[in-house]
């Protein structure tokens, strides 16, 4: 699991972080299971899964409130589990923020340099260079409560960057935020990453948002770790059908490895055989609704894949409608079609008779 | 949007406050009767409070009483405060279950059995009795009352706000005394007060643990009102009221003056 494959793109040689052979137990339940990972200097790096796979779990054994039951945790190469979490050079905004109620906002956001005895003319300066970071300039006077969800996500953030950690720990930062502002802040949180060069590890169950912000994400499976690798490595080649089903929208279908193909009970499709693989293994092609054609007649084009069907069901999203077509085999397949009318493209009707089409390259054969 | 107050609503909550407050202002406009005779009208008149003034016996009581409830009070608040402490962070450890049911116990247990048994304690440790046993048998009266306080307004703490100081480099108990304290104060002496006003009012566990010279108010007030109620008797109860009511308005000012002052304390930083 844990070797270069896997972990995508390598970060650098001594990464920063690395979790080595993580496991931790709450009594009978795992939550976390032979998690190694490493990540690098700079990182924009998101943990994703479903609920209760473990994240949380993960990041607050990276900031000290959980001891990992096994494995070690090495930051710059030093094993941290023992150190306690006020000694820790990462900084951590939860999910609820955790802003203290009987500060006012200067006062949450200078605590962490309060406790380094910093001076007064210091905690001055940069809590107003933090207010201005997180644009929130005129506020430092304000009462916590006085603040709107996302002020106090703002203040959240400038106060768990102050320190100038070398790692942030984001859990699920966005949450809290409807989804306008939750759009707005993933982009100021991109930008915030790039100026400051800080590694941020952020947790989070939406995969939307780790696409969009992370450099690398790694997926995990209850409590372990199922792929890492950049945002597009995952879309595009996940490896295994649970991942591919869990980032975004998914056609997968059953079959058994050929020559330049898999043999399926619809038909033989060209695809890109895994290296691994050997004939008459068991796999799925799995197709991405947007890589998929739909037409009225069969296209012509030799090397085409191409399955004819009958529309199902139609799904209007605005930007673009995704049909569900059903297949020979009764099995529904899902085609996204981009609502541009300018450009001419044909529309259909629940019951037509429709042809889907694909070139080889854009189905992925998965073996697990 | 405004609630309605049915005529209903209006009923029930001055027939509530009158149920519980109608004894206590005839006692306290009695107090000021100018009569010699506690069931006829005579006038308003400070007579009964001068005549408090020159009884001794009643003044010592009642400083007594003040300084036994200062003490029990305070006591009780920081065993009750570490007990409520314990049960709800330690988790579950060994006679978890035990501790909590003996801390709760003095709370449903009849006075004059908690009165007796602490009685049989001193005397078979053989102390004189008195003040400090007095103090002693109301900590421990008082100690549940103020664990119970505690401990509810605890519960419901967001423990990310400690774990948050902490992350922020602030060591464990740096965080209790910074964070978790300024924020359950107000529960503490919520608790103190409670404390106070329990050891105030008791007359039976003062009762059995009393010796010579240590006489409570309100031992003293029994022991008169067993020979007639006196006027000078109301006087003395409308003081004890105007005391506890000042010590409540004056603990939730002080918690309010608290918050205002860490907040002006956190601006400095900022200018
Ligand atoms: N303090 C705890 N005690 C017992 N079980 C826990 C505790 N914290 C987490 N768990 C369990 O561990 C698993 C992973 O939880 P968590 O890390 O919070 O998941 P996520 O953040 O991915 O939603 C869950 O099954 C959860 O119930
Ligand atoms: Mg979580």
């Amino acid at each position: 699991m844990a070797d270069a494959a896997t972990q995508g793109q390598t970060a650098g040689d001594t990464p920063l972080l690395r979790f080595e052979g993580i496991g931790k137990r709450f009594g009978p339940v795992v939550a976390v299971e032979a998690f190694t990972l490493d990540i690098g200097q700079g990182e924009f790096f998101a943990l994703l899964g479903p609920s209760g796979c473990g994240k949380t779990t993960l990041l607050r054994m990276l900031a000290g409130f959980e001891t990992p039951s096994e494995g070690r945790i090495l930051l710059d190469g030093d094993d941290i589990v023992a150190v306690p979490p006020h000694r820790r050079p990462v900084n951590m905004m939860f999910q609820s923020y955790a802003l203290f109620p009987h500060l006012s906002v200067a006062g949450n956001i200078a605590f962490g340099l309060r406790q380094e005895k910093a001076g007064k003319a210091e905690i001055a300066e940069r809590v107003t260079e933090m207010l201005a970071l997180v644009r929130m300039p005129d506020f430092g006077r304000r009462r916590v409560d006085q603040l709107s969800g996302g002020q106090r996500q703002r203040v959240a953030l400038a106060r768990a960057l102050i320190k100038r950690p070398r790692v942030l720990l984001l859990d699920e930062p966005m949450a809290a935020l409807d989804k306008k502002l939750r759009a707005e802040t993933q982009f100021e949180l991109m930008e915030l990453q790039r100026k400051l060069g800080t590694t941020f590890v952020i947790v989070t169950h939406d995969q939307d948002e780790a696409m969009i912000v992370a450099d690398r994400i790694a997926v995990m499976e209850h409590g372990r770790l199922a792929q890492v690798a950049a945002p597009s490595e995952i879309y595009e080649r996940p490896n295994s059908r649970w991942v591919a089903d869990f980032i975004g929208e998914v056609t997968l279908i059953e079959g058994m490895l050929a020559d330049g193909a898999i043999e399926t009970g619809l038909g033989r499709f060209r695809a890109a055989i895994p290296s691994g693989g050997k004939k008459r293994d068991t796999a799925w092609l799995a197709l991405r609704p947007e890589k998929l054609r739909i037409d009225a007649q069969r296209p012509t084009g030799g090397e085409l894949n191409a399955v004819a069907g009958t529309v199902f069901e139609i799904g209007y999203r605005g930007d673009m409608s995704i049909y569900k077509v059903r297949l020979a085999d009764r099995s529904l397949m899902k085609v996204a079609l981009a609502n541009t009318s300018a450009r001419g493209q044909a529309s259909f009707g629940i019951d037509d008779l429709v042809w889907l089409s694909w070139p080889p390259e854009a189905g992925w054969v998965l073996t697990r | 949007m405004g609630r309605k107050t049915s005529a209903f609503n209006v009923v029930s909550v001055a027939l509530g406050l009158a149920f519980l407050y109608l004894p206590i202002v005839i006692l306290v406009i009695y107090s000021f009767n100018g009569s010699r005779l506690v069931t006829v009208w005579g006038g308003w008149s400070l007579t009964w409070y001068r005549a408090l003034l020159s009884d001794r016996a009643m003044i010592d009581a009642a400083w007594a009483s003040l300084r036994i409830a200062a003490l029990s009070a305070s006591a009780a608040t920081v065993l009750g405060t570490c007990a409520a402490i314990a049960l709800t962070r330690m988790g579950r450890f060994r006679g978890r279950l035990l501790f909590s049911g003996m801390v709760y116990a003095p709370l449903v247990m009849p006075e004059v059995i908690t009165g007796l048994s602490v009685l049989l304690l001193f005397v078979a440790l053989d102390v004189d009795r008195g003040f400090w046993t007095i103090s002693i048998a109301h900590t421990t009266l008082t100690l549940c009352f103020v664990t119970v306080i505690v401990q509810s307004r605890l519960i419901s703490f967001d423990r990310s706000l400690e774990e948050a100081a902490m992350d922020l480099g602030c060591p464990p108990l740096k965080t209790f005394l910074t964070i978790t304290l300024p924020l359950i104060a107000p529960a503490i002496a919520a608790g103190w007060m409670l404390a106070f006003s329990l050891s105030l009012d008791d007359l039976v566990i003062a009762s059995f643990t009393t010796g010579p010279g240590a006489t409570t108010l309100p031992i003293r007030i029994y022991s008169e009102v067993r020979l007639g109620v006196k006027p000078e008797i109301n006087a003395v109860c409308t003081i004890m009221i105007a005391i506890v009511a000042l010590g409540t308005v004056a603990s939730s000012l002080l918690a309010k003056r608290g918050a205002m002052r860490r907040e002006r304390a956190a601006l400095s930083a900022q200018m």
